[in-house]
């Protein structure tokens, strides 16, 4: 833990051990997508289904109690993980996306009129923007859009601004998987409070990333996805607070959510299941509490400052590369890295790495709008994580300046 | 350059060439694009116009936005399709879109430059690149007929 030992963490990753085509080693570089997984967390979804395969919370046999207590202690780890206070606030949901549509869906509903406003920034997620648009639509409300800088960051002048009494809510990222921006959320969430609004957070990629106290945050909803932070795909999280969650209606209806259901009604049951319908993605859970584990062996404060080390000395590399250009330039930043290059289309660029061995991000990175705005369509994007090495950017520049010979007009 | 020759079955020397040297590109005024496609998951974009004179191709020019293989793709059906009756026009659109899809095989006497797409089969993702222009041209060619 005191010493951080990239080698040794990459040896616990399976995947990045491979050579692809003619011999190029795999320089994995699209972990803003989805990162790879640890063999501890492959052995625990086996591990499920070979030894102790079972619904929860409902038989009462052995592989039943067992795959319970597992599922159940996916839980605990994450109110520990981001610091919150009471396994009532954490729901299960399919991911990131699932979560910030569980609050759309039931608390927008439930909360927002005609005329209210909510508050979003131009640099969200599609996840993170098209849920509010359906909400906004169906109520006749209003969403106002914190401006992106020049240089990747929120303009928090105009956000001041935008801020009134209207204000019902305020859905921002944390961090932008496009920019890598870290915006400066204990600021936003303090201000949106003063307005009398409520805060969403989508952590897809901040909680992967740095460390998250949601209590000294105060923030009220917190969405994040577990196959970004080494766990299995299917598995996210909503943190909410627990009093706005226990005020709000349930989002899907079935079975696992009840308390008594007669033909013609029924109750429903405590959080955090209420929001839990149906069978869940147990070996998801399992498997996503053996990534918690993984990362807070290494420590997030440790995995945090190898990135930011990793980061700069992408940078440093990329500045170099004549007609490359970086797109966000914010200071406080994450690992997402994206950037064009002079005469070079991005698909054409990630289609000539990947033959390198080097596996990045080419597209709209699911934020339209964002990319738009920086007079494109289309970017690359590199994106780092804890198992990454200096080896790995030394053979994308190499890949790139290989690139740049083939493409050049 | 490199030891191995990368990526040689998509980026032929053939596609490499008509995508830094496009023939028939020309700026074109808003009034003359008959129509516009875009892609938006790539951004790849293109602004085609026809001249046909006694059901025949005449003049295609366009203006492309986008990547390699869908530059060279317009510019190779620039080629391919100039002089052409529209209803063999239309019938080799419809013969490439095929072929793209991989329903069919492309002839190689009859298709030139052409054949060089033949390896962008191969990448699921990239066949959209392939065919837009096509598609574009195919739109235009409807609309002058509706026009007539
Ligand atoms: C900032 C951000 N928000 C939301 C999402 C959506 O996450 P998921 O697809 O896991 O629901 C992503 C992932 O692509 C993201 O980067």
């Amino acid at each position: 833990m005191s010493c951080f030992n990239a080698n040794t963490i990459r040896s616990d990753f399976p995947v990045l051990d491979q050579i692809l085509y003619d011999g190029k080693p795999l320089a994995y570089l699209d972990n803003a997508a989805t990162t790879q997984k640890p063999h501890h967390v492959i052995h625990a979804v086996q591990e499920y289904y070979e030894a102790y395969n079972s619904n929860v919370h409902r038989a009462l046999h052995f592989l039943a109690e067992r795959a319970t207590v597992a599922y159940e202690e996916t839980r605990k780890k994450v109110v520990s993980f981001i610091h919150a206070n009471t396994e009532r606030s954490i729901i299960y949901t399919r991911g990131t996306t699932e979560s910030i549509n569980l609050v759309a869906y039931s608390w927008g509903r439930k909360n927002i009129d005609e005329g209210d406003e909510i508050i979003l920034s131009e640099m969200e997620h599609h996840s993170n923007l098209v849920p509010w648009q359906i909400l906004a639509q169906e109520k006749k409300a209003k969403l106002c859009f914190i401006p992106v800088l020049e240089d990747g960051t929120l303009d928090l002048n105009a956000y001041t601004h935008l801020l009134s009494s209207k204000t019902k809510l305020v859905a921002i990222t944390h961090m932008s998987n496009v920019l890598g921006t870290i915006n400066p959320v204990q600021k936003m969430i303090d201000q949106a409070h003063q307005a009398g609004a409520l805060v969403l957070l989508d952590g897809a990629q901040s909680v992967p990333h740095v460390s998250i106290d949601v209590s000294q945050l105060d923030v009220d909803f917190l969405a994040f996805s577990g196959h970004k932070m080494l766990g299995p795909t299917g598995i996210g999280i909503l943190y909410g607070k627990e009093a706005i969650l226990e005020s709000m209606p349930p989002f899907h209806g079935g079975g696992e959510m009840i308390h008594k259901v007669e033909l013609e009604q029924s109750t429903y049951t405590e959080l955090p299941h209420k929001f839990e319908a149906g069978t869940p993605n147990i070996a998801g859970v399992i498997g996503f509490g053996e990534a918690i584990d993984y990362l807070e062996g290494v420590g997030m404060g440790a995995v945090q400052s190898y990135e930011q080390l990793l980061t700069q000395y992408a940078l440093s590399k990329l500045e170099k590369i004549s007609g490359l250009t970086i797109i966000g330039k914010a200071l406080e930043r994450g690992g997402a890295i994206s950037f064009t290059c002079e005469g070079i289309h991005p698909h054409d660029l990630s289609q000539y790495l990947d033959r390198e061995g080097v596996a990045i991000r080419g597209g709209h990175m699911c934020c339209q709008p964002l990319v738009r705005k920086f007079d494109s369509t289309a970017l690359n994007r590199l994106s780092l994580y804890l198992y990454n090495m200096e080896q790995d950017i030394d053979q994308l520049i190499e890949a790139l300046l290989k690139a740049k010979e083939f493409f050049k007009t | 350059m490199t030891d191995s020759v990368p990526l040689d079955d998509l980026y032929q020397e053939i596609i490499l060439d008509h995508f830094k040297n496009p023939r028939n590109v020309q700026k074109l005024s808003d009034e003359e694009v008959l129509i516009e496609e875009e892609n938006p998951t790539c951004g790849d974009q293109i602004r085609v116009t026809a001249k046909v004179e006694e059901g025949c191709i005449v003049g295609i020019k366009y203006e492309a936005k986008g990547c390699a293989i869908s530059t060279a793709s317009a510019s190779m059906m620039s080629e391919a399709l100039m002089n052409k009756p529209v209803e063999d026009a239309r019938v080799a659109i419809q013969n490439f879109t095929r072929t793209m899809k991989g329903e069919q095989e492309m002839s190689e006497d009859e298709s030139g430059d052409l054949i060089a797409l033949q390896g962008v089969k191969r990448y699921p993702l990239r066949i959209k690149c392939a065919t837009m222009s096509w598609h574009a041209l195919d739109h235009v060619l409807d609309k002058m007929s509706v026009e007539k």
